[in-house]
């Protein structure tokens, strides 16, 4: 479950605390899978197999929201294990830790919360279609499944609307791109999630659901719809749109994304520019990237406790965001931001400054490069 | 109730899908990976390739985030099928990427 805490304004994915067994029963699984993936690569010397991988991001941020500060450090980390030439397994877990001080004052404390956000089998049956089976990420939208890692994001708050549909789903999907045209490529993705629970680190709700998108490679563009049919409670539909584009003469990447469902909607839209064609400074400017972020929510047909709940804003909500990242090297970046929240229930800025780590390592030999 | 015949046809889909693939790894074309570059006899096609590889690794993975430095074929080969995946790159897209990213 996502919250949204209105003191610390804070919008990132938490989840409560796992005591004793039952929180350890999840680092333990990872690590059995990463054994699996390690003696699978010891029986696959062909210089041409694809090795399992250990990769994944870590972070840490501080994010100062209406004077009140933040600590957030995490590591998500991500194992790939191909298997035969058809199959790969492929999962992420999300450990996650927020700490704050007591309005009293005091030592910073708070909630270490650990996830799975996917656990998958992926089969390749043919150049059309790939059937996934287990607990993989909800296609609504490309945020959830695209820009959601630290490393990736070009702003650290997580966007508005992003509860509007559910994080991870339990089921099966069917997916897959091909050439519809020599213009134009079409990307589709169904899904049926049969399981409903609540388990804290393994959350999930029945829906059905599905994305299509096309892709214009020659001008870099891509359209997509997204729809999603909750199959327990309301039983309330969903729907978005969403658009990116990579420009082919500037350094510049947008993406944008529009939600509705009974809950609310809203929509962003985000543009992260490299400063690599500016004259002065070169060695440096090649390394900075700035980014903005235009967004606004609109609250839907629930309380604004069950909003917060959800992970929504209790209220209509319009925010701006700008924000500097550095990249040290390949998968190291230095970020911090500003933005300016406009809300019924109050304005305020956010503040965050952190550093992301995308690390990557194989789990058996991979030869020469 | 309901669940429990969800998860009793999701075992019987992925059985389906394993004895499937057994069979077909059995086949001729068993040694035919699928995420596997191909093969390229001339230097020319090689040549244009590597052109159009380069091109859709820009367009494909620079979509989402900074495009990542090479890394060697065993792991770009896991990456690849990871990002088929994940951002649902057409089979064509991804062996010409891979090709251009294992030379």
């Amino acid at each position: 479950m996502l919250f949204f805490s209105e003191k610390a304004g804070l919008r990132r994915r938490q989840r409560a605390v796992l005591p004793g067994r039952a929180g350890l029963s999840l680092p333990l699984c990872f690590a059995l899978l990463c054994f699996t993936a390690v003696l699978a690569a010891a029986q696959s010397p062909d210089e041409e197999k694809p090795v399992p991988i250990l990769t994944g991001s870590a972070g840490t941020f501080s994010f100062v929201t209406a004077g009140q500060q933040q600590l957030n450090a995490q590591i998500n980390p991500v194992l790939l294990l191909p298997l035969g030439d058809h199959w790969l397994v492929e999962s992420r877990a999300e450990f996650q830790g927020a700490f704050q001080r007591p309005p009293t004052g005091g030592p910073y404390a708070g909630p270490v919360g650990k996830n799975l956000d996917y656990l998958e089998a992926d089969y390749i049956a043919n150049p059309y279609l790939t059937v996934t089976m287990g607990r993989f990420l909800t296609p609504f939208g490309i945020f959830n499944e695209r820009l959601y890692p630290i490393w990736i994001r070009s702003l650290q708050q997580d966007p508005l609307i992003l509860p509007l549909s559910s994080e991870s789903s339990d089921g099966m999907m069917l997916r897959g791109g091909f050439p519809a045209s020599p213009q134009a490529d079409l990307t589709y993705a169904v899904y049926v999630s049969a399981i409903s629970t609540s388990h804290n680190n393994l959350q999930s709700q029945r829906n059905v659901g599905g994305r299509m998108s096309f892709f214009l490679p020659g001008p870099r563009i891509e359209i997509g719809a997204s729809w999603q049919k909750l199959l327990q409670d309301t039983r309330t539909n969903a729907f978005g749109f969403h658009f990116a584009w990579l420009s082919s003469r500037l350094p510049l990447n947008v993406h944008s994304e529009y939600a509705r469902s009974n809950q609310g909607s809203g929509y962003w839209i985000d543009g992260a520019y490299r400063l690599s064609q500016l004259h002065f400074w070169q060695k440096a400017m090649r390394r900075t990237e700035i980014a903005g972020r235009a967004e606004q929510f609109f609250s839907g047909s629930i309380t604004p406790d069950e909003a917060l709940a959800l992970g929504l804003s209790p209220a209509n909500t319009r925010e701006g965001e700008f924000g500097l990242n550095y990249y040290l090297q390949d998968g190291l970046k230095v970020v911090g931001s500003y933005g300016r929240q406009f809300s019924s229930a109050g304005n305020q800025n956010l503040w965050s400054l952190g550093i992301a780590y995308r690390f990557l390592m194989p789990l058996g030999r991979v030869g020469a490069q | 109730m309901k669940t429990r015949i969800a998860i009793l046809i999701c075992a019987l889909v992925l059985g389906l899908l394993l004895y499937v693939s057994l069979a077909h790894a059995e086949g001729p074309s068993a040694r035919k990976d699928a995420t596997a570059a191909p093969v390229v006899a001339h230097s020319h096609d090689a040549d244009t390739m590597r052109v159009q590889g380069e091109q859709r690794y820009r367009a494909n993975c620079g979509r989402c985030h900074a495009a990542p430095q090479k890394f060697p074929p065993r792991m770009m080969a896991t990456v690849l099928r990871h990002m088929r995946v994940r951002a649902t790159i057409t089979d064509e897209d991804m062996r010409l990427v891979l090709f251009y990213m294992s030379q």
